[in-house]
């Protein structure tokens, strides 16, 4: 470790110099050593629920939205306009915020779903849970896999997902798992924001030029299909639904329903009826099998963490 | 027996009348660390600070919520807090997440508020009985949110701007000008 250099009292506008004063193990990066998130948090498993279907649900909560996270921060340097670039990592930042709450109430309800990783790494949790899963091991649903495509096609992904979240995060402040509540309580404040922001920006585009109401209708058409998957039940939700620790995903995805149809009958836009995807009857997200697009999302978002698993940044 | 300073939800954060002269200390210490982002803001005016105790041991238990779950602040406010322990010293030091109730707006002293204008950056408007809804409730709205209110222009102080952008510089806020004086200005979003 290097030592602490002198401050000199005139650097106030050097942006290193608050980088290497004393607690540097502090900061947040990849490998820097940062606190547990629920540090001080009471972690116990609710008495009658079950801790590895809870790990395993949270962990779906957490992958759907690490996934998005990482497209939506593919729009930097992307975006069409300074304003939209700052929103759009804004809400992935919260999402990114979200996802590390869940992970870590993930990895302390069953530690055995924390991948192993060589003596001597200091990768917290979260971090292995991110960095050291494979594509057959994320449980994120097709919708958030998807590649951005363009401003209108993020915008009405954005759109459909933060409204289905927004119904799962409500009903999960009652969660009998008083973590997940509220994790949930604090998300329902940060993905109404998202909503709004998606919902007003699909209103503008359907409404503005015949191009930017083309690209819209192009991009319900492409996304649409992925729909369908929001409203499937699975094993672990069905599970934790009977002991009250889980949102029902049939309730949730009626209000989300309702809310996507009233929205585009606003827009004047009609609801698209292609086949959905992952086909009906076959396995999706939830039991780890995906789109092609997860892959290679990964490769990118874990590259240098899995080249470097005892790194220290 | 642990001596404890806690606080309501909507009060201030007031040692207990007989509470021992260390503890003063250390929340005095703990109660003048800023905010990162916002400088102008101590952690008790932005409301995070939850509770400060010491135990028979002499260790000093903080308890701090996040703001945004993403806001990567925290992490320095928990740096922070720990030097400033030991600046005051107390070595021995643990900083704890309270994350229910969740942090809201609404907890921004009044004191902060007017630190904010002063700084240029609009405060944020009440957000009322929503900021702690605990009604159990298990549907959210399907109506898009209200616009706020225009915030007041923290140069000139004309209650007529527009947003620019609803989301800022930093997780906590957005982007206005004023209509009256033409500045742009950064106002803290409700939550
Ligand atoms: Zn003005």
């Amino acid at each position: 470790m290097a030592p602490t250099p002198p401050r000199d009292e005139h650097d106030e506008y050097d942006a290193y110099a608050g980088l290497v004063e004393a607690g540097e193990e502090t900061r947040w990066a990849f490998g820097s050593g940062f606190d547990d998130p629920l540090a001080g948090v009471d972690v116990s498993v609710p008495p009658g629920a079950d801790g590895p279907a809870l790990a395993a649900y949270c962990l779906m909560l957490g992958d759907d939205a690490l996934v998005l996270a990482q497209r939506l921060a593919q729009w930097c340097t992307r975006a069409p306009e300074l304003e939209e670039e700052v929103a759009l990592a804004n809400i992935g930042l919260d999402l990114v915020g979200q996802t590390r709450l869940l992970y870590a109430r993930a990895a302390a309800a069953d530690p055995s779903v924390v991948p192993t990783l060589p003596p001597g790494s200091p990768a917290p949790p979260e971090d292995r849970l991110a960095f050291f899963r494979g594509p057959e091991e994320y449980r994120c649903v097709w919708l958030v896999e998807q590649p951005n495509g363009d401003f209108a096609a993020t915008v009405v992904r954005l759109v459909v997902f933060a409204a289905w979240r927004l119904t799962l995060l409500g009903r999960l402040r009652t969660s009998r798992d008083p973590v997940l509540a509220a994790v949930s309580a604090k998300g329902v404040k940060e993905v109404r924001y998202h909503r709004d922001y998606a919902a007003r920006w699909l209103l503008t585009l359907a409404g503005g030029t015949v191009e930017s109401r083309r690209r819209t209708e192009a991009a319900l058409e492409s996304l649409w299909p992925c729909v369908e998957e929001l409203g499937r039940t699975d094993d672990v939700s069905e599970r934790l639904v009977a002991d009250g620790v889980a949102a029902d995903p049939a309730a949730a995805f009626e209000d989300t329903s309702a809310f996507l149809h009233r929205l585009l009958e606003e827009g004047g836009l009609r609801v698209p009826t292609g086949s959905p995807e992952p086909a009906p009857g076959t396995p999706g997200g939830r039991l780890g099998v995906h789109s092609p697009w997860l892959g290679s999302l990964l490769e990118e978002m874990q590259g240098i963490a899995r080249a470097h698993p005892a790194g220290r940044w | 027996m642990v001596t404890g300073v806690s606080r309501e939800i909507t009060g201030e954060l007031v040692p207990e009348a007989e509470a021992d002269p260390d503890l003063v200390r250390a929340h005095v210490a703990v109660g003048a660390v800023v905010d990162p982002e916002l400088p102008m803001l101590t952690l008790a005016d932005l409301g995070v600070l939850r509770g400060v105790e010491i135990e028979p041991t002499g260790r000093v238990v903080v308890t701090l919520t996040p703001t945004y779950t993403g806001c990567p602040a925290l992490a320095t406010m928990r740096a922070d807090v720990r030097l400033a322990l030991a600046a005051a010293g107390f070595e021995e030091a643990e900083v704890r997440t309270a994350l229910s109730p969740a942090w809201s707006t609404d907890w921004i002293s009044e004191q902060g508020r007017q630190a904010l204008r002063e700084h240029g950056i609009a405060p944020p408007a009440h957000v009322g009985s929503d900021a702690h809804d605990t009604s159990g409730s298990t549907s959210v709205d399907l109506v898009l949110m209200p616009r706020p209110p225009a915030p007041a222009c923290p140069r000139c102080g004309a209650t007529a701007s527009r947003e620019v952008s609803r989301f800022g510089a930093s997780a906590c806020t957005s982007l206005h000008v004023c209509t009256v004086c033409g500045e742009p200005f950064d106002g803290v979003k409700p939550l």
